[in-house]
């Protein structure tokens, strides 16, 4: 869009497109809304994905080459940079919409292929190896032999709310969010319905929190308008502490207007003038396309001042989260935004009736307030008539570890796990199999391949033992040693407990000890200790009670449960590195011994020199052999043997 | 430093820990005078803001490296042997987690998540990412960066 059509596009859109009801336009609007849509282009338009998750795949290079390239060959077209379509995997992701014909997208677009893509599909060839499919787009001449992107293994079973825009529309465009409907559920809010209305209207959409505590948001909503406060607070949680999800993060880069929609209209729910969107600081790329995002609904009149006239007004301000997992709840957060150590306090009183600075204050996470224009646009029965009993609506997972593809979904709450991970996933990498799935970040559980048929609902899976948390699934091969990433787990909760609680604080600690002393070599310790490892294997069940029993908040309750759901679907892997002082995995370096296949070993030497602990003797030129008492199980051998002789058990 | 205690002049708690941040990436890492400033500023004790600066793992009171390292040690990049890069970039370095080396050329620190989990394994070296790499690729990438920098 030239520059001097900006301000013309903003009474446009703020007269015409965000307060007609109707959605009937006259001939000219539609076409200018088309031109917007970019339903039509007058010349080639070149798409780039370059959220966090394209960054790190290198599309910050693949841009700088189209640059490059358009200059040098003096090609009129236009390059966008859009978020991401959540397809990760495919990352860097470059699209071209040539004028007349339907968008085209690639994958693994990286700096090196990105002329090649380009020279052939501006000679209306297609690159096939590189293609990932077509956008459906009515009107539009199709490309031959190519399928359509929503028939993707990846796509087809999705069911798109939140990611309606992500990828598609330029995350730095207030007017390309505007015109797909945007902005025109917090006009009719601000305008027709007193507040209360508001939150009645999300509480019969039943939607629950997606920050795992499942509580209904309406409710939360009702319960700070009827507070009486003399300022009310709104904050979104984008903190998204959980290592392995990273979907909240994806929805503000590819779509970040929805999530100020969402949340404007919370604020004017609950009777709140002032909002905070609480970011973590790693979070760059996020920031910068937040805070552009503010200042642009700002210009257009959406935050400040008596927006549309109402008399609502609404300031919105970014806070950078310092690094603290602890702060991803609740009352930690509210003490960490007034300037101390984020400790958690006791509830109640809730935040909803005393939260920052003792005023009401409602805390809801990104997703959450992503569903909310499009709960209010289309009603709660829309949103209803997705989703299980328990759970309406839709979830958002994110796919990471060993998935054979990765990125984030979007599907009815409901579906099993073997769906997202066999249909949409396409199942493990390299053909592995799978071990377990991890759901619900650090102090989450991990699923046996037994459970996998389980529906992800809120419901269904509290039967099991689980909780869905922010919705980050890792999936686990069967090269994971369950007890390691326990151990994992326990360290990484112990390094981040606050240290309020006792039991978090030390009996994580304690906790860790054990399983290091189940994962150590034996061959090291007395007979006082062994029988210290053994008195600890038999207290972990009961310390992991009494740790989720007597801590305060969500980290110390939820600590003990990656050891308690390891235990409980894995004990088999526990009793043979305790019992058998072996790991099955090989990932417990301590627990493995080495050995030589004599067939292959060509004596060449080259191991013995390596060995630290001289545990390797034999001639050149004849089969060498490790002398199992002094190997340490380093396994330096094993990575310098280049003819696989060397195997562990 | 005079521009960021300006911007937040009043003396409200709640800035302490934006006026850090802000100090912080200014200066690169806070001091012992850092703390004191901020003190008489904001009215606050300095033992309260050690509290908070030590509390949160963003604040750092060392001088990074020239070239910061920074590896994910989220539980998909972790999954994805993530230590073993962290451990051949100590043995390559003679640097531990959170420490800079002797040159003061390079410094490491883990990180619990960078978002970028599809990627796994994650690792930055200052703004450049790097994902999908072998562990004997770390050797070649220090080396030139260890060129660049002389």
């Amino acid at each position: 869009m030239p520059a001097q059509d900006i301000s013309d596009n903003k009474a446009f859109l703020t007269e015409k497109v965000i307060k007609n009801y109707s959605g009937i336009f006259d001939k000219a609007s539609l076409s200018r809304i088309a031109s917007i849509r970019r339903d039509t282009v007058d010349r080639p338009v070149i798409y780039i994905g370059t959220g966090t998750c394209g960054i790190i795949s290198g599309a910050k290079a693949t841009l700088e080459k189209v640059r490059k390239f358009i200059a040098e060959n003096k090609i009129e077209a236009s390059i966008i940079e859009v978020g991401c379509n959540g397809f990760c995997s495919a990352e860097p992701l470059l699209d071209i919409q040539l004028p007349g014909k339907t968008r085209l997208s690639f994958h693994n677009v990286t700096e090196d292929k990105a002329e090649d893509v380009l020279n052939s599909a501006l000679h209306h060839t297609v690159q096939s190896d590189l293609v990932l499919g077509q956008y459906r787009q009515a009107g539009l001449e199709e490309w031959p032999n190519v399928g359509l992107i929503d028939n993707l293994q990846w796509f087809s079973l999705q069911t798109r709310h939140i990611l309606k825009n992500a990828g598609i529309i330029s995350p730095a465009s207030i007017e390309e969010y505007i015109v797909r409907g945007g902005y025109k559920s917090l006009y009719k809010t601000v305008l027709n319905y007193p507040a209360d209305k508001i939150c009645e209207i999300i509480e019969q959409s039943e939607l629950k929190g997606r920050a795992g505590g499942g509580f209904l948001t309406g409710r939360k909503w009702k319960i700070a308008l009827d507070t009486a406060g003399d300022q009310k607070y709104m904050i979104c949680n984008a903190d998204e502490s959980d290592p392995g999800a990273f979907m909240d993060r994806a929805v503000i880069e590819s779509d970040p207007h929805r999530v100020i929609e969402g949340l404007a209209i919370a604020s004017y729910a609950i009777g709140a003038s002032q909002a905070i969107i609480y970011v973590r600081s790693d979070y760059e790329n996020p920031l910068k396309v937040l805070e552009y995002a503010i200042k642009q609904a700002r210009e257009y009149g959406l935050l400040g001042e008596d927006i549309f006239g109402s008399g609502f007004s609404l300031s919105i301000n970014i806070r950078r989260g310092a690094g603290a997992f602890v702060c991803g709840e609740e009352t930690a957060l509210i003490t960490s935004l007034e300037g101390q150590r984020g400790l958690p306090r006791p509830k109640p009183p809730f935040p909803a009736e005393k939260g920052l600075w003792g005023q009401p204050t409602v805390i809801n996470n990104v997703e959450t307030l992503a569903n909310i224009p499009g709960i209010l646009e289309n009603g709660p029965g829309w949103f209803k008539s997705t989703g299980t009993q328990s759970s309406k609506g839709t979830k958002l997972f994110s796919v990471a570890g060993k998935a054979a593809s990765t990125g984030f979904i979007e599907v009815p709450m409901g579906i099993s796990f073997s769906s997202i991970i066999y249909d949409i996933a396409g199942g493990v990498r390299d053909g592995n199999a799978l071990k377990a799935v991890q759901l619900g970040g650090p102090s989450g559980v991990c699923i046996p391949p037994a459970e996998l048929d389980t529906p992800l609902d809120f419901e269904a899976l509290s039967a099991i033992g689980a909780k869905l948390g922010l919705g980050g699934l890792v999936i686990l091969d069967e090269k994971t040693c369950m007890v390691n990433l326990a151990k994992y787990f326990i360290d990484f909760l112990q390094k981040e407990s606050c240290g309020k609680c006792i039991p978090c604080r030390e009996g994580t600690r304690k906790m860790l000890d054990i399983l290091n002393g189940i994962t150590k070599r034996p061959k090291e310790e007395s007979a006082h200790e062994t029988l210290e490892r053994f008195k600890g294997v038999v207290q972990l069940e009961n310390l992991a009670h009494v740790i989720s029993d007597t801590s305060l908040c969500g980290l110390g309750q939820n600590a003990p449960n990656p050891v308690l759901s390891s235990l409980k679907w894995f004990r088999e892997e526990f009793e043979e590195h305790i019992f058998d002082r072996r790991c099955r995995a090989g990932v417990c370096h301590d627990l493995r011994t080495f050995y030589i296949d004599v067939d292959p070993c060509t004596g060449c030497n080259i191991c013995q020199k390596k060995c630290p602990e001289n545990a390797i003797i034999g001639s050149v030129k004849l089969p060498h052999f490790i002398i199992e008492s002094k190997c340490t199980g380093c396994g330096i051998c094993f990575d310098v043997c280049k003819f696989s002789a060397i195997y562990f058990k | 430093m005079e521009a960021i205690f300006e911007k937040y002049s009043l003396k409200k708690p709640e800035n302490l820990i934006p006026l850090l941040q802000e100090i912080q990436e200014a200066n690169g890492y806070l001091t012992d005078e850092i703390v004191e400033k901020v003190s008489v500023h904001l009215n606050i004790p300095t033992n309260r803001i050690y509290g908070v600066a030590t509390f949160y793992d963003q604040f750092r009171f060392k001088r990074r490296g020239m070239f910061h390292i920074r590896v994910c040690r989220g539980t998909s990049c972790y999954l994805c042997s993530s230590s073993s890069y962290l451990k051949e970039i100590e043995k390559l370095l003679k640097v531990q987690d959170g420490s800079v080396s002797r040159d003061k050329k390079f410094s490491l620190e883990t990180v619990n998540c960078m978002g970028g989990c599809s990627q796994s394994p994650v690792i930055r070296i200052n703004d450049t990412y790097y994902h999908h790499l072998s562990v004997s690729d770390m050797g070649e990438i220090i080396r030139t960066l260890r060129a660049k920098s002389e």
